[in-house]
């Protein structure tokens, strides 16, 4: 063992205050570039805000995978996320006539859609894989509304940094940034496989975040709120996710 | 070699020791959390996708923490991805810095080209067939081998750190859409997503042999004395407690 000396105690001092200041300036540029996700703290949050904040600097214009029609899944799994069929029947006796979608929070005209107001919005599709974080995936074709379309529509206020999502199951609710708000992959998707979207996959209408795991793209969508803290939104964790101990951010 | 001769010299450097238990920290935890996450769905494919709509490539005969899968079973194990996720994601940061700060360290120490590529005399398959020979009789390792590692020890050592850990990564890597997103190269040239599923898991599994057998290899040289080596640095504490230990 070395001894002790001034010198030694100078320089370790002046390195774990060089340490100290510099964890602060990198806490603080990460906090203005929307680096932070909102289930930072915690045991597990050193690890998350690093994933988070790397995938967001590496991915911020990438594009998921799209894939040739040949591969589309024959037989994709429709995940239940409720028992079978039980939620979304009273809607789909009237053919979904009657299924809105508000939109509300922080924009300049708060609006409610119907699925064929949705449907007037200029529409895409994608040839994409939808991976759960169980590990198994199915490739399928989405047809629906880019986000951002919606989001022009009711004109979101500069201040804007999530986009929080809600289904007609009460529990389960979700955000995203707006980095994956505004990406061209992210759908309100109505159509699937050149059909409808079947409720069984989420329909009449699902969101689709091709660059994250299934989770994210909770089915049956009613409401969306433009925010700017996700602070008063259930425990202020970012979506139900993790109040159940999952991740806010499935891009791994 | 000069460390031998010099007992002040620690067997094992500092850095090499902080990052060799860092290392096994970091590895038991994405060892048991990878196992719970295969838990929620031990079906494995080859190709781009699977589900249980597919033929998979193999099961492994477990219950699963999902009653979507069918497993054989009618237990449903509890669902611990949830912790298991985060842990693993965190581990795997912990591992990638680690092992970047010994990767860039021994380069700059000279300890890979000293102590780890394989010397001259031993680049030869007569000293790998000696090594192994030597193992087989169950020989006790001779003193001068508390200083330096044999050819098959060298050779296990540099595929795990730049073989098997790059691959464990890269295969983990594919499995993030973010990622792919942003450099599909990977999972393409792995063969698609459910194809890097399979290797992480083989890979795992030759990352676990070494694990086991490195193991069995300090115990066969004698527990104590090497532990005590990867956490003091001391190769010998005296020359009366070595004695003592050959005696037991």
């Amino acid at each position: 063992m070395k001894p002790i000396t001034r010198r030694n105690l100078i320089r370790t001092g002046v390195i774990a205050a060089t340490g100290a200041a510099g964890l602060t300036a990198a806490a603080r540029i990460a906090q203005r570039y929307g680096l932070i996700p909102p289930d930072h703290g915690g045991l597990y949050g050193p690890g998350e805000t690093l994933t988070y904040a790397s995938q967001r600097l590496l991915t911020k214009h990438s594009l998921a995978r799209e894939f040739p029609r040949h591969m589309i899944s024959k037989s994709p799994f429709a995940n239940p996320t409720i028992p079978p069929g039980s939620a979304p029947k009273p809607h789909q006796v009237t053919g979904f006539s009657d299924w809105r979608l508000q939109v509300n929070g922080m924009v300049a005209h708060p609006a409610s859609f119907s699925l064929s107001d949705l449907k007037a919005l200029p529409f895409r599709s994608q040839i994409t894989e939808v991976a759960c974080e169980e590990g198994w995936s199915y490739i399928a074709e989405w047809i629906g509304t880019p986000l951002t379309e919606v989001l022009n529509a009711v004109g979101v206020l500069p201040q804007a940094r999530y986009v929080v999502y809600n289904s007609i199951q009460q529990d389960w609710w979700d955000s995203i940034d707006m980095a994956d708000a505004l990406h061209p992959q992210t759908f309100l998707a109505w159509g699937m496989n050149d059909g409808d979207l079947p409720p069984s996959f989420g329909g009449p209408l699902r969101m689709r975040i091709p660059r994250q795991l299934g989770y994210k793209s909770v089915k049956f969508i009613t409401c969306l709120t433009v925010t700017d803290s996700m602070k008063h939104f259930g425990k202020g964790l970012g979506s139900a996710a993790p109040e159940g101990g999952y991740a806010w951010y499935a891009g791994i | 070699m000069a460390s031998a001769a010099n007992p002040e010299t620690p067997r094992h450097s500092a850095l090499v020791r902080v990052t060799h238990w860092l290392t096994l920290i970091a590895f038991l935890a994405l060892l048991i959390t990878g196992v719970e996450i295969l838990i929620s769905h031990p079906r494995f494919y080859w190709g781009e996708t699977g589900n249980v709509n597919t033929a998979p490539l193999f099961t492994i005969p477990i219950p699963s923490s999902r009653d979507t899968v069918p497993t054989g079973y009618k237990t449903v194990l509890p669902d611990q991805n949830g912790w298991s996720r985060y842990l693993h994601f965190q581990s795997a940061w912990l591992i990638v810095i680690t092992g970047l700060v010994y990767v860039i360290a021994i380069l700059w120490s000279g300890h890979l080209r000293k102590d780890l590529l394989p010397e001259h005399s031993q680049r030869t398959w007569r000293a790998y067939r000696e090594v192994l020979t030597s193992y087989l009789r169950r020989a006790p390792p001779q003193d001068s081998e508390a200083h330096t590692y044999n050819v098959a020890q060298r050779s296990a050592y540099l595929s795990v750190i730049f073989i098997l850990f790059p691959l464990v990564i890269l295969t983990g890597l594919a499995l993030s859409p973010a990622f792919n997103s942003a450099v599909p190269f990977v999972v393409n040239a792995l063969g698609g997503r459910q194809s890097a599923r399979t290797l992480h898991f083989f890979v795992s599994g030759a990352l676990l042999l070494f694990l086991i057998v490195h193991v069995a290899m300090v115990i066969h040289a004698g527990f104590t004395s090497r532990v005590r080596a990867m956490i003091t640095g001391r190769a010998v504490e005296s020359h009366e407690s070595e004695k003592v230990e050959e005696r037991t």
